[in-house]
């Protein structure tokens, strides 16, 4: 079966909603479980993963919450569409690198993702959109009690399910969210809140996980601990955490608003500025002023531009998506070009430009505000509300000056 | 001070983490820090690698530097250095006391509390409930209830079939 068929197209993807999604984008829940005797795969031959892959794959397959799956082995995926599956938050990194004797199965709505052979023999995960953390452990729970059912797992009374790493002993479970967190970033809180989370005994990752950055202030905050503690309390836990920093979010940005609003307009309207009039930019930069734009709806003021698209072209401007798009031989250069264009034919629809897929809400002319913009001296007057962009009138009042912040660091 | 991963090079990269009341430390020589990514010193994947290192230093420590070697698969402790990884489910027996001390650094109890398999479930109660059942026998012989006695022979000869059963299901 063709995977790209089967995949979800980003637009749908970014479209499912979840409670809290303003700032939780997804909840996930994964376990891990090992079959009995067997050497684990960063371990075993060859030949034993692919006898593991053997047994465990059909027993995956055959599931009733995989009625409508996709089911491949690693190696006869590209590189590109692994890195595609990567970017698209359903494998690790670490299961992109892997080849013959691993395997992949997940179902048609992308809630349910299982692989085979990544660093346990079985990684299975529960994805929910927004704060869905005990819904995502529920499915998950009833697809592991399936699964024993047909597996022998790696089990000991004293020390639970037994994985690769000690790390993930007991329970294998790691239950993680993905934040959004700009008002943290921006009010220079974020270190604080890390430290915090820290302490508790709880870990704060960037975006792909594991030794990754956190682009675009996306943080993935999960459990580090999993023996000694039953599932339900470790989800409780980090639930009650999630709330808090949902709330901090919520305060900073409120915070931000109240003290700084014409600098955090400032710094949305700029990225908004480069996002849909640049014709070079990195994925790097285009992630971090996303992340503006993102909080830009959030706040209202873009009231004709719906969240699904910023979170759609998270996705779609990644490296690999762009690949996939054009062409798998593009320089980082062409790329940069490309992923330009793809932004200000999706974020300035009306400019007369080729609209391959236009945006589900085609921005209408907005009412101009009495004084859109503040001359210097000028004392801003807030009791007007917010600002509002008229998308296609900024861009030809800031070409004039030649420098539309360009080399303004606005991902703080 | 030296580099605990190659221990060749001058140490220039200390971390420290501090998880409840529990600290840990590595030091690092700059090539070791890059390799292992320690490259941007607030780093979200400190945990990961403090949890590694520390790993085979207690593993070291508690063998008291003599090479263990798992018979089900072969992998030793040197192998658990380099990957931070056991090599199968019966490690977790052949490296169990150099590990005990990890364990408790590492999470919250050494005992699981979570999850166990329905198969695995039953066979403990079938096991707790047979030692009930003989201590009940032990009894009703010494107070000479043969009746007693007898009824709990046949309860003890029925749950060792049903353990049996559930062993090779």
């Amino acid at each position: 079966m063709n995977l790209h068929e089967f995949l979800l197209s980003p637009d749908e993807s970014a479209r499912r909603e979840g409670p809290h999604n303003k700032i939780v984008m997804s909840s996930r829940v994964r376990l891990a479980r090992n079959i009995k005797g067997a050497a684990f795969p960063g371990w075993a031959k060859k030949a034993d993963r692919i006898k593991t892959l053997d047994i465990v794959r059909p027993a995956v397959e055959s599931l009733p919450q995989m009625a409508d799956h996709f089911s491949e082995t690693m190696d006869n995926l590209t590189l590109l569409d692994k890195n595609i599956l990567v970017e698209r938050h359903l494998i690790s990194r670490e299961h992109a690198a892997k080849n013959a004797g691993s395997g992949l199965v997940f179902n048609r709505e992308e809630t349910l993702c299982v692989m085979i052979n990544e660093e346990d023999h079985l990684r299975m995960q529960a994805l929910r959109p927004g704060l869905q953390l005990k819904q995502a452990w529920q499915a998950i729970d009833q697809v592991d009690s399936k699964l024993e059912k047909k597996l022998e797992y790696a089990f000991s009374p004293e020390l639970g399910y037994l994985t690769a790493c000690p790390t993930n002993l007991g329970t294998g479970i790691r239950v993680s969210a993905m934040l959004h967190l700009p008002g943290l970033v921006l009010a220079e809180q974020i270190n604080q809140i890390i430290q915090a989370v820290n302490k508790l005994g709880l870990a704060v990752r960037g975006l792909y996980g594991e030794g990754t950055e956190a682009l675009g202030n996306v943080f993935q905050v999960s459990n580090q601990m999993t023996l000694g503690e039953a599932e339900t309390d470790i989800v409780e836990r980090l639930s009650k955490v999630l709330s808090q920093i949902i709330e901090h979010e919520e305060n900073a940005r409120g915070t931000l608003l109240e003290k700084k609003p014409k600098t955090v307009y400032n710094h949305i309207g700029r990225a908004y500025g480069i996002l849909a009039n640049a014709h070079s930019i990195s994925s790097k930069e285009t992630m971090n002023l996303l992340s503006l734009m993102r909080l830009g709806v959030d706040l209202g003021l873009f009231p004709d531009l719906d969240r699904a698209l910023v979170d759609e072209l998270f996705v779609i401007t990644q490296p690999n998506h762009l690949q996939k798009r054009y062409s798998d031989k593009l320089t980082a250069e062409e790329r940069d070009l490309l992923r330009a264009d793809m932004l200000r034919d999706r974020l300035r629809p009306s400019a007369g430009r080729s609209q391959p897929t236009p945006p589900p809400v085609a921005p209408k002319s907005l009412t101009l505000r009495p004084r859109p913009f503040c001359h210097a001296g000028d004392s801003p007057d807030f009791s007007l509300g917010p600002p509002r962009w008229r998308r296609h009138t900024l861009s030809a009042r800031s070409a004039g000056n030649g420098e539309i912040g360009a080399n303004e660091d606005i991902s703080c | 001070m030296l580099c605990c991963v190659c221990k060749e090079k001058e140490a220039k990269v200390h971390l420290t983490q501090i998880v409840g009341d529990k600290m840990q430390k590595v030091d690092l020589c700059e090539g070791c820090a890059a390799q292992k990514g320690v490259n941007d010193p607030a780093g979200f994947s400190l945990a990961d690698l403090l949890l590694g290192l520390g790993a085979s230093q207690e593993m070291e420590q508690a063998t008291g530097g003599g090479e263990l070697k798992c018979s089900n698969c072969g992998f030793t402790q040197a192998d658990f250095k380099k990957a931070g990884r056991l090599g199968c489910s019966e490690c977790y027996t052949t490296f169990s006391e150099g590990l005990d001390g990890l364990l408790k650094t590492m999470h919250k109890g050494t005992k699981h509390m979570g999850k166990v398999p329905h198969a695995m479930q039953q066979s403990r109660e079938l096991s707790d409930k047979l030692k009930s059942l003989q201590k009940k026998l032990d009894k009703a012989v010494a107070e000479e209830d043969f009746e007693q006695a007898a009824a709990m022979r046949d309860e003890i000869k029925a749950t060792k079939e049903k353990i049996a059963s559930i062993a090779t299901a």
